[in-house]
């Protein structure tokens, strides 16, 4: 600080925004509600949950328990669906907390305008993954981690689990076999023998994901899967190969267990195809070129990047968790999460000795000077001045 | 009808950042070194402009806008290196092994609409945050002060990169027209209806931003102070500040009734030793920028409900736009003056039995910008720093808390959201990008479907952190 303030004390002191609002999503119903209310807790605020109606076992037993184990006085759970959503949106929170689309985020966005209120938003995207050349042992390793960040995560509804893989044309093909390999290891030969994997949440959900396959040119590029199961809501690991880019699937954030792989010639093209798009939640590189990683990290944008996995980001507590762009705004986990609903409030002291004259008026050049000098830290002209002799020096420049 | 092309605009300012020129540090140094000159080689010409819009004396033009700018400019120059370098994170047991940073990036194209009480400080201060992280930037200045905002336009469009900083002056409708565009950020400063417009147009486009508004800062004096020293750093916060006309400017003051006398005779003292027996006369205070806001401040002196309360000054100039400045006491709670935030040259004092009671009258209105209090009452502060939620507060001064680059300002509540000043102005313009470095050895065939019990109780143990467990988990005990 400078001189001009001495003596002083300045601090910054976290205290809750107090009432806040968190919308949880229906693909991690208890992790996404629950995360975000913790941090709520921490800071110190009173909360309101909603949990998303899409997944009513996981809401109903949240809105069960949580009141058996934590004071509901300041802590509530409203279950229910878009009325209950619009309802609630009409009060004025100190704090609204969002997980789910983009869509929906900018209704909550809108409302929250009419009060101010701040918002963070967990949106989604597109998340890509590309796929450099690796040896085999490491590529193995690669093709779990790419099958475990796809179908391994909910099947797919996941807003950082992998989208789509971008690879060079010449390793598209040993790929694809590695990938079929890896999913009937993971989960099984085909429909109806298939384990370990989520099913679509709803009907809705399931028609939409099936219906990307719906356009002929999308179904002619499936080369893995394909194959459903209406009553039950499953959907067969799929893999496609080079759909068309203008395509819903290519389009749209996938949201199911549907993987394109789309062919480049050279891997560097996937900075500028992904820049082309939406900034994702997240990018995964698998690759051991530096040099490439270096492009990557500078010339792409996105909420977060992992070189050489996927996914695993959400469970490293040290970094934010977070979008950019269309994949949101805001971050949590760790200290994040206490941060995002704190206000940091600025607390600067000060005492009564060490009055500063020229601060007050009435204002002459003398004055004007002084305070010009002491805000150069220019003590030797302040010095001159007070003593009358900057005056004859500043004359005869 | 805006006479300008936004969406050709934006497209041109995306082609400019797309090309990558302002990530780079050269570019950054470049443009903030231009700030700095012309500010220097234009001293003049900015005073002159904000003598026309606003009458403020060359002693607030030059410490309230231009030092505190020319400050700002120079920690961002100093400090720019270390404010890009990715931050190293530690990790945990639970991604082990790898590696993780934090690495700032710009967020794009950023639109900053400034207001008019400051003209040139809120226009510049959130562009020097926003070229420092590696924006492209689009300023709105005020038409309300149309001297400074043509200096603005004419000076940046001298020194600076045209091609990634502009200057588009104009009133709502070509606000109207470059909000209706996708920004990265939006930084604006203001009052809270015109920022519900801005942040209605934001959501249209999830774009995020900071909202730096206003409200009632309150100005609480205890008795056993230092009384010449407090009445000269409300006044110097009050009047000395553009007449009243800042964000942070004490809006209203609380003192015990006991105490109420002395406040005000000392008030009135050292406001006749700063501006004379004929305050409308003296050089030392702004005017009223404009007829709307000096009829707006009028009926506030015009309420029935206050007749009779107004204890000093009252007098005004309507050619000059002047009013002097006026002292009401014991003003009732559902007056005009003190029901919106008054941004002009008339204090209220309310008058409390303890002075412990002023915190319900703060706590019962919106959160404000800045809180302040004047005691020695070590019990007193704690409480005050403890229970007020306020952007900001100041113990035994006003407002000086907006000059300290180390502090984050910023409102909470109706008084806004986000922060800036020193570093917080690179955080505001940028995303902070989270980087997780994975090897391919060391690889948890455990994460991995088939799912099986012994695999669950494994990761189960690794999450608890109990070595027995990921014993047991590996020799193949279940619980």
């Amino acid at each position: 600080m400078p001189l001009l303030f001495f003596p002083a004390r300045a601090e910054v002191l976290p205290e809750p925004l107090g009432l806040v609002l968190v919308l949880a999503s229906w693909n991690f119903p208890i992790s996404l509600a629950l995360d975000p209310v913790i941090g709520a807790i921490s800071a110190g605020n009173t909360v309101v949950l909603k949990p998303s109606e899409l997944s009513p076992a996981s809401s109903s037993f949240l809105a069960n328990t949580i009141p058996r184990y934590l004071d509901s006085a300041a802590l509530k759970v409203i279950e229910g669906g878009h009325d209950a959503a619009e309802q609630l949106l009409q009060q004025k929170w100190d704090k609204i907390f969002f997980t789910g689309s983009s869509r929906v985020g900018r209704i909550i966005m809108a409302a929250a305008a009419n009060h101010l209120t701040p918002v963070t938003l967990e949106l989604g995207g597109k998340c890509p993954t590309i796929l450099d050349s690796l040896s085999i042992s490491d590529l193995e390793v690669a093709i779990k981690r790419i099958v475990g960040g796809k179908w391994g995560l909910c099947s797919g509804q996941a807003c950082i689990g992998i989208d789509y893989v971008l690879v060079e044309e010449k390793f598209a093909s040993i790929l694809v076999e590695l990938l079929k390999k890896c999913i009937k290891a993971f989960f099984g030969d085909s429909m109806p023998n298939l384990k370990n994997l989520c099913r679509i949440v709803s009907k809705s959900h399931f028609d939409r994901v099936s219906n990307l396959l719906g356009d002929p040119r999308v179904a002619a590029s499936i080369v893995h899967g394909g194959s459903w199961d209406e009553q039950n809501l499953m959907i067969e690991p799929t893999i496609l190969l080079d759909p068309p880019l203008d395509a819903d699937i290519m389009s749209e954030e996938i949201f199911g267990p549907l993987l394109p792989i789309i062919t480049l010639n050279k891997i560097e093209e996937s900075i500028e195809f992904i820049n082309l798009r939406p900034k994702p939640l997240a990018i995964y590189a698998f690759t051991k070129n530096e040099r490439f990683k270096k492009k990557l990290l500078s010339e792409t944008s996105s909420g977060s990047i992992t070189f050489n996995d996927a996914v695993v980001q959400f469970v490293a507590d040290s970094l934010p968790f977070g979008g950019v762009g269309q994949s949101g705004f805001g971050r949590y986990h760790g200290k994040y999460s206490f941060d995002t609903f704190s206000h940091e409030k600025a607390v600067l002291q000060r005492s009564f000795y060490l009055e500063l004259e020229p601060r007050y008026p009435p204002w002459n050049d003398f004055k004007l000077d002084f305070i010009k000098l002491a805000y150069k830290f220019d003590y030797l002209g302040l010095l001159l001045l007070l003593s009358g002799l900057r005056r004859i020096f500043k004359r005869s420049n | 009808m805006a006479f300008f092309d936004a969406a050709a605009m934006m497209k041109g300012l995306r082609g400019a950042y797309a090309s990558g020129k302002t990530r780079s540090y050269e570019w950054r140094v470049s443009q903030l070194k231009a700030l700095l000159k012309l500010m220097s080689f234009h001293e003049k010409e900015i005073v002159d402009a904000l003598r026309s819009d606003l009458s403020k004396p060359e002693l607030e033009s030059f410490l309230q806008e231009i030092a505190l700018l020319k400050e700002s400019c120079g920690l961002a120059l100093k400090e720019l290196h270390r404010w890009m370098a990715p931050e190293k994170v530690k990790t945990m047991m639970t991604t082990f092994p790898s590696s993780a940073e934090i690495v700032p990036e710009p967020l794009g194209v950023v639109l900053v609409i400034s207001a008019w009480n400051y003209p040139f400080l809120l226009s510049l201060d959130p562009v020097i945050g926003a070229i420092a992280a590696g924006n492209a930037v689009v300023l709105k200045p005020s038409e309300i002060s149309p001297a400074t905002s043509s200096v603005l336009a004419k000076l940046l469009g001298q020194y600076m990169d045209c091609s990634a900083v502009k200057v588009i002056e104009g009133a709502v409708p070509e606000t109207t027209a470059l909000l209706e565009q996708k920004w990265d950020k939006i930084f604006y400063t203001g009052n809270g209806k015109v920022a519900r417009i801005v942040s209605a147009a934001a959501a249209k486009h999830l774009t995020p931003l900071v909202l730096e508004l206003g409200g009632k800062s309150p100005v609480i004096v205890d008795s056993n102070v230092d009384l010449k020293v407090a009445a000269r750093r409300i006044i110097a916060g009050k009047w000395g500040c553009n007449n009243g006309q800042a964000c942070v400017s004490p809006d209203y003051a609380i003192t015990t009734k006991e105490f109420a006398p002395d406040l005000i005779d000392t008030l009135r003292s050292e406001l006749e030793k700063f501006y004379g027996k004929d305050p409308l006369k003296s050089n030392d205070l702004s005017r009223i920028v404009n007829s709307n806001h000096f009829n707006r401040l009028s009926k506030l002196l015009d309420d029935d409900k206050i007749s009779g309360k107004i204890i000093h000054g009252g007098q005004k100039d309507i050619a000059n736009l002047k009013i002097a400045p006026t002292i009401l006491l014991d003003v009732p709670e559902d007056s005009l003056i003190m029901e919106e935030e008054i941004f002009g040259p008339l204090l209220p004092i309310l008058t409390v039995n303890n002075v412990e009671d002023s915190f319900n009258i703060i706590k019962s209105k919106d959160k404000p910008l800045a809180a302040y209090l004047f005691t020695n009452n070590k019990k007193l502060k704690e409480n005050f720093i403890r229970n007020i939620s306020a952007g900001g507060l100041v113990i035994n001064d006003t407002t000086m808390h907006l000059a300290v680059p180390t502090l984050p300002f910023g409102g909470v509540g109706e008084s806004g959201m986000g922060a800036y000043h020193g570093k917080f102005s690179f955080d505001a313009f940028s995303h902070k990008k989270a980087v997780l470095l994975r090897s391919f050895a060391g690889d948890l065939s455990s994460r991995y479907p088939p799912y099986t019990p012994k695999k669950l109780n494994l990761l189960k143990a690794l999450v608890n952190g109990s070595l027995f467990g990921i014993l047991r988990a590996l020799l193949g005990w279940h619980d």
